[in-house]
């Protein structure tokens, strides 16, 4: 290869699979919201994108939220601009939704809920995971 | 700096956003057009209006690309392209109409 190919925009670029793990309630820490702005910025470079929550993290996608009382802004509509910025694969871990009473209906966006062990699976196979 | 606009001064950010977007107005837009060397017209205000329903709907300011293929869904691909977009706003649809709607710089705009 030549040096220059590095700079050849038609040159084949490396697509690699990126996930994003959200294990964290949405407000009390910048964690949730700085996922968000991570995965939308993200999203312009055209790599393989999915997104999970688990733990208490799957409270970011909980419907009827009302941050009046804290000052904060509620950020959970943002959750529904995800598809326009073509990131798809949104994750949800069973195990979790139903340890906090909630099923998928409660949720502000479409998601694919998975099973511990399905998902466990499907975060073997990416080539980063990064945590929030 | 600052918009003297209906007798209140509005502040903005170093790049020209305004700080508090509350403080909008039609006025105020067409204020920040003009300094943008834009004289609106309603094409130009069918963008901005769409960008603020955007805004609402989702709390963000979407990125230039993510806006054109928002515009093309509900205004049709005639007006939903970079063509199009960048001859009502020279300097870059997403950042130039959002300053002008009174939104933050645009989400993923790098």
């Amino acid at each position: 290869m030549s040096e220059m190919n590095e700079f050849d925009e038609s040159a084949p670029t490396v697509v690699k699979r990126f996930m994003y793990v959200n294990r964290r309630a949405p407000y009390g820490t910048i964690y949730a919201l700085e996922c968000l702005e991570v995965v939308l910025v993200a999203a312009a470079f055209d790599q393989d994108v999915s997104v999970v929550f688990l733990d208490d993290g799957v409270c970011q996608l909980k419907k009827n939220q009302d941050t009046t009382g804290i000052g904060m802004k509620n950020f959970s509509k943002t959750y529904g601009a995800l598809d326009d910025y073509d990131v798809e694969k949104i994750y949800v871990e069973k195990e979790s939704l139903a340890a906090r009473g909630l099923t998928a209906d409660d949720l502000v966006i479409p998601v694919e809920v998975l099973a511990a062990d399905d998902l466990r699976e499907v975060m073997a196979q990416q080539d980063v995971v990064i945590s929030f | 700096m600052a918009y003297e606009c209906d007798g209140a001064t509005i502040e903005t950010d170093e790049e020209g956003y305004i700080t508090d977007i509350s403080l909008w107005s039609r006025e105020l837009a067409i204020l920040i057009a003009r300094e943008e060397n834009i004289e609106m017209d309603d094409d130009h205000w069918e963008v901005v209006n769409f960008l603020r329903n955007y805004y609402e709907e989702y709390q963000i300011a979407p990125a230039v690309r993510v806006l054109t293929k928002a515009i093309k869904k509900t205004l049709g691909a005639d007006k939903g392209n970079s063509k199009y977009l960048y001859e009502l706003f020279p300097y870059g649809p997403a950042k130039q109409a959002c300053k002008i709607a009174g939104l933050p710089k645009p989400t993923g705009c790098i």
